[in-house]
């Protein structure tokens, strides 16, 4: 992209990676004046899933002695940590990518203001995706600290999980955010969408136990869903025990929904903000 | 001025599915002017106006703004000029110097050169001591000002004001003007749309009347007045449920008259002489008074109705 100087040092257009930052550089600054609330919720919410699921109903599968089989040896709780910090990456991504989206558009409409700018519509998609996706990373990255604290982690294969939930959750929020930037009304399809995708999908995608216990005719549906094969990625990660093959093509699955979802939402972005 | 016109348009359309918004309107901006939109909601202003800051792109006919086409260097048109929205669209949740901060960025600005502009554009707008106040505490005037502030926050050449003191009170609105007036003066071309006839006079050096999608007529406002008016205007108001009279009692007392739900409004040269010879003629209006003829009276002449139909 070329870029122009106006005379006495007026504005100028931005490169695209650059126009992308400030972008980010606007969500960064407004995250700022109320961060406390969401460290809060990003401490506490991990630890809830953790103590209740990895150590409470975990003692009770490893004392069943059965679930051995399926975590391939380890406790209930290091088998559940990389899945719960893929779920977490998705339960980010679905709600920085609905009602903020629709205040960009439709309440705040910051996005308008971007617009008038020499930044893009797509620009502003990426930027703002891009600052979901550094969310998803820091809060997975603070997981990552209470897992080990609760003694879930086995090795430093988590921090490939943690890269790996942030390109599922990533992948998740293009997609939702394209949904997002069609959605007119006042939300109501975002309470739809909670209760009839993103709760079956956190449920069922591989998270608390392996899909292949679920009724043959559901797994399919387990195995479309991004989460499924963000789960099978951090989890193999974590654990060392993902073949080469399976997780090339998690990986794969991963990037081609991402690609899909950044060239939907560029392009909706433009539909939406170039009337 | 040819090849420097700020803005050039021919024959420049925008239509959304079956609507015309736009019909083919011809425009010519000249460096350093201040050029007026007028027309009542709905008359294609805005969406003129959203064409010409590269935002919607044209549905045909030709449009140069600072002599580029905005299909191909919108962005590039966009860093050397300033827009103020119909609707403000701040960041309400940032505080006021934080949105003109954030904002410059976005324009390629150094951190430093956005501090620095913020604090000027602070003092410009009256703000500075509502610097780190949140933007959703500010009052609507304080809210308008703010959004000029951030338009000129690359120094642009070209401003472009949609609407910029609708809903404002009159204290907020002459604060504003005077604004413009000092941007004026330091040669920044402004185009305005407005359905205020006051702050068209005010501050136009030449204006367009729009009216469904095509201009009506063009001219400094003093032309527009001398072309479609008479110098002076009577205004006969009648109570809403009494008989008035027919307009054959005023025939041959004025040059022109026109009918309002609740008056009459006779056109001449000398207002005085008209209403004397109304007086005598017997006809007895609830109030009456004898006024220069404004631009309003040129939209009723040139629509058949009032602004704020």
């Amino acid at each position: 992209m070329r870029t122009v100087t106006a005379p006495e040092g007026g504005g100028r257009v931005l490169p695209g990676w650059r126009a992308v930052l400030v972008v980010m550089e606007h969500f960064w600054i407004w995250y700022r004046r109320g961060w406390r609330a969401t460290v809060v919720s990003s401490v506490v919410q991990p630890l809830l899933f953790l103590l209740a699921f990895g150590v409470g109903f975990g003692s009770l599968v490893d004392a069943g002695g059965g679930a051995s089989q399926v975590t391939g040896g380890v406790s209930y709780l290091v088998y559940l940590a990389p899945g719960l910090l893929a779920m977490s990456a998705v339960q980010t991504a679905a709600f920085e990518s609905t009602y903020p989206v629709m205040s960009g558009f439709k309440w705040q409409q910051i996005y308008w203001g971007m617009a008038a700018s020499p930044l893009t519509p797509g620009q502003i998609a990426v930027g703002h995706l891009c600052w979901i996706s550094a969310r998803m990373l820091s809060a997975g990255a603070v997981y990552v600290l209470i897992i080990g604290l609760l003694g879930g982690v086995v090795g430093f294969g988590i921090v490939l999980s943690l890269l790996c939930a942030t390109l599922c959750g990533t992948a998740f929020a293009a997609l939702v955010m394209a949904f997002a930037s069609v959605v007119r009304n006042e939300g109501a399809a975002f309470s739809a969408f909670f209760r009839f995708v993103l709760i079956p999908m956190t449920l069922f995608a591989g998270t608390f136990f392996p899909v292949e216990r679920l009724p043959e005719w559901v797994r399919p549906i387990a195995w479309a869903t991004p989460l499924w094969h963000g789960t099978e990625l951090s989890r193999g990660a974590a654990l060392g025990t993902l073949g080469w093959w399976p997780a090339l093509g998690h990986l794969v699955y991963l990037v081609a929904l991402l690609a899909l979802g950044v060239g939907l939402v560029r392009r909706l972005f433009r539909r939406r903000l170039a009337i | 001025m040819t090849g420097a016109a700020m803005v050039r348009a021919t024959g420049l359309t925008k239509r959304f599915g079956g609507l015309e918004a736009v019909r083919g309107i011809e425009l010519d901006v000249a460096p350093g002017e201040v050029f007026g939109f007028l027309g009542p909601n709905g008359a294609g202003k805005s969406s003129a106006m959203r064409m010409i800051a590269c935002v919607s792109p044209r549905s045909s006919g030709s449009l140069r703004v600072l002599g580029l086409d905005p299909d191909v260097d919108g962005p590039a048109i966009r860093a050397r000029i300033g827009v103020v929205p119909q609707q403000d669209n701040l960041d309400a949740e940032l505080s006021v110097r934080q949105n003109l901060e954030v904002y410059g960025r976005y324009f390629g600005l150094s951190r430093a050169r956005v501090r620095r502009r913020a604090a000027e554009l602070l003092e410009f707008a009256q703000l500075t001591d509502r610097a780190e106040s949140p933007v959703e505490q500010l009052s609507g005037g304080m809210k308008r000002r703010l959004t000029i502030a951030r338009s000129l926050v690359n120094d642009p050449e070209l401003l472009l004001l949609d609407e910029p003191t609708t809903g404002l009170d009159p204290q907020a609105r002459h604060l504003l003007w005077d604004r413009l007036y000092r941007l004026k003066q330091r040669g920044v071309t402004q185009l305005i749309t407005t359905h205020y006839m006051d702050e068209a006079e005010q501050l136009c050096d030449r204006l367009v009347v729009m009216d469904g999608g095509v201009i009506s007529a063009e001219g400094s406002p003093g032309e527009l007045i001398a072309r479609y008016c008479t110098r002076e205007v009577v205004e006969l108001r009648f109570a809403p449920d009494a008989s008035r009279p027919g307009a054959e009692a005023f025939a041959g007392v004025a040059e022109r008259v026109e009918e309002l739900p609740d008056r009459w409004l006779l056109y001449a040269a000398d207002g005085e002489a008209v209403l004397g010879a109304v007086h005598r003629s017997g006809v007895r209006p609830r109030a009456s008074l004898v006024r220069r003829a404004t631009l309003e009276d040129v939209f009723l002449r040139l629509t058949g109705r009032s602004l704020a139909d």
